[in-house]
């Protein structure tokens, strides 16, 4: 028999998509003095909303209310009273998560499972955690040469983030930036600008002082403007490794502290005595979690090759119940890719990885007519040769290669300018310790893949950046 | 009739031995009154991509040790250096023009500083990691590790300046190549005699003596060096420049500041070439 | 350990001692607690609505093993039960009849009785259930009488002192004897051996009885007795899926899976049919295959059934008291 699930669409009355946006400065919304760009649901290809591209003029004048803001306000501000604007900020997200969670879903194309369960909620607890951080900074950083006087703040923080965890990203950036007393200028990606600027109007709502956020909206040419600011003491980005290397080389010779979080190829290892149906979940959830636009992705799996075969059927199995389509479907695993520009690149690398002579399987899916789809698709006898071993993918593919022993796991795993995040499946607890202590990866998940919690550190070895978001230490890149 | 001095030949310290530049090349070293002291070896762009290698292959090893080792053989090079201290004192007295007490001074805090050091091996992990309390059934843990490879510019003290520097790189399980300090390049190698006889690996110190203008850019665009000390740089436009090219490769940096190096030193000597790994498992039956 | 058709040969050699027993369920993969309750959650997370929901309430109604096993039983509550398992919606001549009743042997006649030929199955526990701690020819005269008064399905339980002592051939061996006293060919009762897996207290233990009795011969697996708390569980019975799985993948055999015992809503019922769907898979998606033990459950399947054709919520008032 047969069990077809109907259509559970999650309702979009809930949100309430204006026909076009401006920025947000100085605690309110303003015209640009530029252009504006379009920002559809890449599920549908529905233009949403018009949202005003900032030129260097509009960032201009975001720094300047920014540095106001902190100079008059915010920096004089004790941390118990920052503390308290953050908390009020975490409940007013809770309070709208489930608008936040559609709205994410529409314009980033995620499935509202996962902008439901993880994005949103996981924003709120940041905001929570950072909250309560900030008026006990002494504690933070443990005797690095300040003893005795408090930690303070840089200034204005200029914050970059991505499209793939829209509204997450945006909590990791501001919610330590604020707890620690700086002011900040967020410039939300150009395909998914949306709930940046309903984050704007809960700022509103909690009463934040004008100009403590500002969050301005465009694309590469804006966060260029924004990272380049003279007036700006403090640059954080998530993205990509090669804009984070030209922001990396803006900022030289400069007294801007930076912070990037960027790309990521990592290894997810599965030893012969793994928990299998569990290692089958993680590497699941590893590469088609948010249609694998994940930094942190498990993009690359290495199989002992005793049970390789084994596994990769397994794989096969449970990729074949992933229910690809419409985001705002309850029922949905996999969403849209989030730009037509994006798919491209999936689409350029999986050719490569066909033409190098891996083997593909995709679950067998339909796709919708309108938007951008990527069927989840596994690669097999790929070498750490082969391009799509080595290159950040960005999309629901994944490359499985094997090794024999642990130590040839190893220099396989880390044999990647990357070092981002890791995976370990194996019941051994003292071979899961050593595998873990060899890896050169900012996180390591045992038995376990792709948990995010505001008290645990992420970031990158290597060409995955530096600084960590998260935990006591991502305090550290705000304050000196 | 007087005995005629043997006069050492200073050349690089790579990978545990002391080799003179490939390039062939010395220069001048003069002493405080300007007067000649030493050829000293002229390092080249090659020395530099050999040290890289040195630092690189004794990096496994070294970042492998127990921390507590790791403490045994720091402390081991203050104690030889004690043993020395006479020989540093009349090197910095000849080389910087010091006197008696200023140079018994540096050498002095070197020790200390060196000692400090060692003992912040097997606790640094203590003070900046930790459990994470996360909100699931995980045990989440973060410890710091080692970047890996460190191109250090060292300041212009000779003894105490190369001492601030290495020694929070190397206790912590880095390895490095240090452009020693172009203007008093001798005792570094006299340090490195030092670190040679300290049981510190060969490889996990690297000095090279030369040109900071010449040698720098080579290292801050090496691949496989992880981050970059720009203490000893004191030209911004150097500065800057080699801060860009270690942007191609995403090196860590810490930029030229002030520091008083006689002053207790900031923890973030080590932690900017710490890297704070996080794992996580599950917790279950 | 690779479950692959290759080793399919080497079962039976699994079975032929008690350290070669031990060290093929020892050699089983692991469950890791956190991901497999982390899985069954979100399997849990699925959306069921309109005709999948009607579809699966149906469904689940027809897997029902309708029980009562209280000291307190009598032929009356039997022959009320049975009516009910026959015509669990008395209004809706649509409604399936339920897979099953469940009840002890000595009331097996009654309700074989009542049943007729209603196509409605007689379950028997058996093997002095719940605990199962008599002399195994006890255990075995108790299948064979309640077999003897018209059982189709005789659900034991294992010695789980033996299983958490390690004696698995013991445990392996009980079952293999109480399916021989399930008779022989046409007439022979199917064999649903309870794991107890609220005694087992860990997922690799409730993967090894599993085995354990799928090796044994047991027609089904079922979680629990409904006596001992935690009774079913979705990641228990998750656990379970997987096993019947790939011993069908290994050996060409299909076993049934049976959770017991704290499946109260409808809600939780369709959990478990997602959980089948997806993890076992679709040719598990009937009563032959999947059961729900269960007793209040029925009345809250009815009532959703009730609510979906009429479009609002029933009351207790509208399903009949059994």
């Amino acid at each position: 028999m047969k069990f077809e699930y109907a259509p559970a669409p999650e309702s979009r009355a809930i949100v309430d998509i204006a026909s076009s946006y401006g920025l947000f400065v100085d605690g309110a919304f303003t015209s640009g003095s530029g252009s504006s760009f379009k920002t559809i649901n890449p599920a549908t290809e529905e233009v949403l909303a018009e949202v005003a591209e900032a030129d260097a003029a509009d960032v201009d004048r975001a720094v300047k209310a920014a540095r106001r803001a902190y100079t008059r306000v915010w920096s004089r501000m004790s941390g118990a009273e920052r503390g308290k604007y953050l908390f009020r900020i975490a409940r007013i997200i809770a309070e709208r998560s489930r608008e936040l969670a559609v709205l994410e879903s529409i314009d980033n194309g995620k499935p509202i499972k996962e902008s439901r369960d993880v994005d949103i909620p996981t924003a709120a607890a940041h905001f929570f955690y950072y909250a309560g951080w900030a008026d006990k900074l002494e504690y933070a950083l443990p005797g690095n040469g300040h003893s005795g006087a408090d930690p303070q703040p840089l200034g204005v923080a200029a914050q970059v983030i991505p499209w793939n965890f829209p509204f997450l990203m945006l909590a990791w950036k501001i919610a330590p930036a604020l707890a620690t007393g700086n002011t900040v200028v967020l410039k939300p990606a150009e395909t998914t600008p949306l709930t940046a600027l309903l984050f704007a109007e809960i700022c509103q709502q909690a009463d934040l002082p004008p100009g403590v956020v500002n969050i301005v909206t465009g694309a590469g040419e804006t966060g260029r403007a924004l990272v380049e600011h003279p007036d700006v003491d403090k640059v954080a980005f998530t993205g990509s490794t090669d804009v984070g290397r030209a922001i990396a080389r803006s900022v030289a010779g400069s007294r801007k502290k930076v912070t990037l979080e960027l790309g990521g190829k990592a290894a997810n290892i599965v030893f012969d005595d793994a928990p299998v149906d569990q290692a089958v979940e993680g590497i699941v959830n590893g590469i088609f979690f948010n249609q694998g636009h994940v930094c942190c992705a498990g993009s690359r799996l290495l199989v002992q090759e005793s049970v390789a075969e084994e596994v990769v059927e397994r794989l096969k199995r449970r990729m074949a119940t992933l229910r690809v389509g419409d985001p705002l479907d309850k029922n949905t695993d996999v969403g849209a890719i989030n730009s037509a520009e994006q798919l491209q690149r999936i689409r350029e690398l999986a050719e490569i990885g066909d033409a190098e002579g891996a083997e593909r399987w995709t679950e067998p899916c339909e796709l919708p007519d309108h938007g951008f789809w990527f069927a989840p698709t596994i690669f097999t006898g790929v070498s750490q040769a082969h391009r799509i071993a080595r290159e950040e993918i960005f999309g629901p593919v994944l490359s499985i290669l094997t090794f024999r022993t642990p130590q040839e796991a190893v220099a396989k795993a880390n044999n990647t300018p990357y070092g981002l995040s890791a995976g370990i499946w194996s019941d051994k607890g003292s071979r899961i310790l050593w595998v873990a202590n060899q890896l050169r990866a900012g996180v390591v998940w045992a038995n376990t893949f792709n948990r995010f919690d505001p008290a645990s550190p992420f970031g990158g070895y290597q060409e995955s950046g530096y600084g960590r978001e998260g935990g006591r230490h991502g305090l550290e890149g705000y304050i000196k | 009739m007087s005995r005629l001095d043997v006069k050492k030949t200073y050349k690089l310290y790579v990978g545990g031995a002391f080799p003179r530049s490939e390039s062939g090349r010395t220069f001048v070293v003069e002493d405080a009154k300007g007067r000649f002291l030493a050829n000293a070896s002229l390092a080249s762009r090659k020395d530099a991509r050999d040290a890289v290698k040195a630092a690189r292959s004794a990096f496994g090893g070294w970042s492998s040790r127990t921390a507590y080792n790791r403490g045994q053989v720091v402390y081991r090079i203050a104690e030889v250096l004690e043993g020395r201290r006479e020989q540093f004192e009349a090197e910095l007295r000849a080389t910087e023009g010091i006197t008696a007490a200023k140079a018994r001074t540096y050498v002095d805090a070197s020790v200390d500083r060196l000692v400090w050091y060692a003992g912040w091996a097997d606790k640094l992990a203590q003070v900046v990691g930790g459990a994470n309390p996360v909100a699931g059934p995980y045990f989440n843990h973060s410890t710091p590790e080692p970047t890996g490879v460190v191109a250090v510019v060292a300041p212009r003290g000779p003894l105490l300046g190369l001492v601030s520097v290495v020694a929070p790189v190397i206790t912590t399980g880095n390895t490095c190549v240090v452009i020693a300090s172009e203007e008093h390049p001798l005792t570094a190698i006299t340090l490195a005699e030092v670190m040679a006889t300290s049981d510190v690996p060969g490889g996990v110190v690297n000095v090279l003596t030369g040109k900071r203008a010449e040698i720098a850019p080579w290292l801050a665009s090496h691949a496989d060096v992880n981050a970059l000390d720009l203490t000893g740089v004191d030209d911004p436009e150097l500065a800057t420049s080699v801060e860009q090219a270690a942007a191609g490769t995403l090196k860590r940096v810490r930029r030229p500041a002030e520091e008083d190096l006689l002053a207790p030193p900031p923890l973030d000597r080590m932690t900017d070439f710490l890297e704070t790994k996080t794992v996580w498992h599950p917790m279950g039956i | 350990m690779t479950i692959t058709p290759s080793t399919a040969t080497a079962l039976s050699d699994a079975v032929a001692s008690d350290s070669a027993l031990r060290g093929f369920l020892h050699g089983l993969p692991g469950v890791d607690q956190v991901g497999a309750e982390q899985r069954a959650a979100a399997l849990g997370t699925r959306s069921i609505k309109t005709t999948a929901k009607a579809w699966a309430l149906d469904l689940a109604v027809s897997m029902v093993d309708l029980t009562t096993l209280e000291g307190n039983d009598t032929p009356g509550k039997v022959r009320t039960l049975a009516a009910k398992a026959m015509r669990p919606d008395p209004t809706d001549p649509g409604c399936p009849a339920t897979a099953a009743v469940c009840v002890y042997g000595d009331l097996v006649g009654v309700a074989k009785e009542t049943l007729g030929t209603s196509g409605v199955k007689v379950a028997s526990v058996a093997t002095a259930f719940p605990a199962g701690r008599v002399p195994l020819e006890v255990k075995l005269a108790d299948v064979r009488d309640a077999v003897a008064a018209g059982a189709d399905e005789i659900d034991m339980v294992i010695d789980r002192g033996a299983f958490l002592a390690g004696r698995y051939l013991e445990v392996y061996e009980e079952i293999v004897a109480t399916k021989a006293a399930c008779g022989q060919g046409d007439r022979r009762a199917h064999l649903k051996v309870i794991l107890e897996t609220g005694e087992l207290q860990t997922y690799d233990n409730v993967r090894r009885a599993s085995w354990l009795g799928m090796l044994a011969g047991g027609d089904f697996i079922k979680t629990s007795t409904g006596k001992v708390q935690p009774a079913a569980t979705m990641p228990v019975t998750l656990v379970m899926l997987e096993a019947v799985r790939d011993f069908r993948e290994t050996t060409g055999t299909q076993i049934g899976v049976k959770p017991a015992g704290g499946i109260r809503t409808a809600k939780d019922a369709i959990k478990y049919l997602v959980m089948v769907n997806e993890v076992a898979g679709e040719d598990w998606l009937h009563p032959d295959w999947f059961r729900f033990g269960a007793s209040t459950l029925l009345n809250d399947l009815l009532m959703q059934r009730q609510k979906l054709a009429t479009g609002h919520y029933s009351g207790p008032d509208y399903v009949t008291l059994d």
